[in-house]
């Protein structure tokens, strides 16, 4: 019994251990100041890597997921008379909640896991020490772009993945089901609301692309720098982040539209 | 060595995940001279690099590089004070999405403001001093282990640098890049009047081409010396492991119960 109250003890300050030095690292690689001429150029590619090589399995998932949510959406509201609000049940299901939560839970799994195996395969093979060893400091060069990189790029392709959704329900619902194309277009405009529900969700994908992006470059950095040690922090950056992210989605839905 | 040393470590205490590593290292290391650092696996070689370059920082003792205490550098003047370094890593460390020029010229594209057909000609002078200047638009993967440490070699010069660590480059080589490398280390430290720091258990090699040695073993120096001094060294310890027996003070057991009673023959052999 005591074993057990120990081990529990023990996991819990390695727990606390661990979030301090992941504040710790944060604020070493947010420390710096930015320089446009050398960073730039960094940014860019790390834009180009988790933003760009992300786009394919963003549009594809919001088109299937905008799709599915018609024929739901059709099924259901049909048997009230009321298939002429899917419109705007699909823009508002997409834009507050399946768009910021879908997306970070994709690019959790590919480029959250593409960047923690990076960085982790640069620290087994020294390449971190040598930057290090050569006066360059691996926070600033390597980190700090990607960091940003999933920091920018997360709300833009959230932002991608509520269009594409919206359009693949139009196709099922307009094209397929026949819904009047005005009453789906006019809907979602009269009830989606700019403030309320864009900036909301784009806050919610800025909050889930920052805890992402830094969840990734820790879990690479701080990695135990073997095979199975890249491979325990590539599971971790996935496992962590989802959780991350469908828990602090519940508490930013609850102060966003929690007016009860 | 006092007055002429580059590297000065006193009574320099570390520890690592409980396990004391060094229980107070003193060594000198000489400017401009070759100085081989020996010793088992394990035996915190590399850690003493780390060291060194402040990577890791000691719990106690002092720890100076060009007389400037290393452990209380600020991490600014640290990253500055490394441009002064250069280190040589047993894996070479090059970076896997730049080519073997650009890896080169990395250290001058960052730390300086040279022009494009300056820096063009330095990196070619430093791959034509490995060797290697028709290997320039290669890949790191498609190079042999050799000469991935040749290139490592050419781009930790492309400073200039006063100081630069070998961290066992002789490691798994063949006898003709083992041989390139101890050419390499000795025509650099004689042609740029380099300090270099050798960590390496290949005594025969070290040796060959060291102005001085060190032998650290069981968290102390146990030898230091010029080769010819150690050759002749009255410590066992020092001639085991420069001579390669299998057993003495480090024995040929690891410590265990006796065997009677793992054999289950607790009461004598019959």
């Amino acid at each position: 019994m005591i074993d057990r109250i120990a081990s529990f003890g023990r996991s819990g300050i390695s727990f606390v251990i661990s979030i301090g030095r992941a504040g710790r690292f944060l604020g070493g690689v947010l420390s710096g100041v930015p320089r446009p001429v050398t960073g730039f150029p960094l940014l860019l590619k790390q834009l180009y890597s988790v933003g760009v090589l992300s786009l394919a399995i963003i549009v594809v998932s919001g088109l299937f997921i905008g799709m599915v949510l018609g024929l739901q959406g059709y099924t259901i509201l049909s048997d009230f008379g009321s298939e002429a609000a899917i419109g705007q049940m699909i823009a508002l299901t997409l834009v507050r909640e399946l768009g910021p939560v879908v997306t970070a839970l994709l690019f959790a799994g590919r480029a959250g896991s593409a960047l923690t195996a990076e960085i982790g395969l640069m620290k087994a093979t020294e390449q971190l020490s040598s930057m290090e060893m050569m006066g360059v400091d691996p926070l600033r060069r390597v980190i700090a772009p990607r960091l940003w990189a999933g920091f920018i790029a997360m709300p833009v392709l959230a932002i991608i993945f509520s269009m594409v959704g919206i359009w693949g329900g139009m196709l099922v619902g307009v094209e397929w089901l026949g819904v009047f194309e005005g009453s789906y277009w006019g809907n979602m405009q009269a009830s989606v609301d700019f403030r309320d529900d864009v900036i909301n969700g784009v806050i919610k994908s800025v909050v889930f692309g920052f805890v992402c992006a830094w969840i990734a470059v820790y879990q690479g950095y701080d990695c135990v720098p073997t095979s199975a040690g890249i491979s325990s922090a590539t599971t971790k950056t996935v496992v962590y982040s989802s959780l991350a992210v469908l828990g602090l989605d519940f508490v930013l839905t609850a102060v966003m539209f929690g007016n009860f | 060595m006092g007055l002429g040393s580059y590297i000065s470590l006193k009574d320099v205490v570390f520890s690592r995940s409980g396990r004391r590593i060094f229980n107070g290292v003193t060594v000198d290391i000489p400017r401009g001279k070759i100085t081989a650092i020996m010793g088992p696996s394990g035996s915190g070689k590399t850690t003493l690099l780390r060291l060194i370059g402040g990577q890791l920082r000691q719990d106690s003792g002092s720890l100076t590089v060009d007389g400037h205490a290393i452990s209380e550098l600020r991490r600014k003047e640290l990253y500055k004070f490394r441009e002064k370094m250069g280190m040589l890593f047993q894996s070479g460390a090059l970076f896997t999405d730049l080519s073997v020029y650009e890896n080169v010229a990395f250290p001058m594209r960052v730390h300086t403001k040279l022009p494009e057909d300056m820096i063009n000609d330095i990196v070619l002078m430093k791959l034509e001093a490995v060797g290697l200047r028709g290997a320039r638009k290669l890949m790191p993967s498609e190079l042999s282990g050799g000469m991935n440490r040749r290139v490592a070699l050419a781009r930790s010069i492309a400073l200039d640098p006063e100081l630069i660590m070998y961290d066992e480059p002789f490691a798994g080589q063949d006898p003709i890049g083992m041989g390139v490398l101890v050419k390499l280390i000795r025509d650099l430290n004689s042609s740029m009047g380099l300090t270099s720091v050798l960590v390496s258990h290949d005594v025969k090699e070290s040796l060959s081409i060291c102005h001085y040695a060190c032998i650290i073993a069981d968290g102390k120096v146990i030898g230091t010396g010029t080769p010819e001094e150690l050759q002749t060294h009255p410590s066992e310890q020092v001639q085991q492991f420069l001579n390669g027996h299998p057993d003495g003070p480090v024995p040929f057991h690891y410590p265990s119960s006796a065997a009677a009673e793992d054999f289950g023959l607790a009461g004598g052999v019959s």
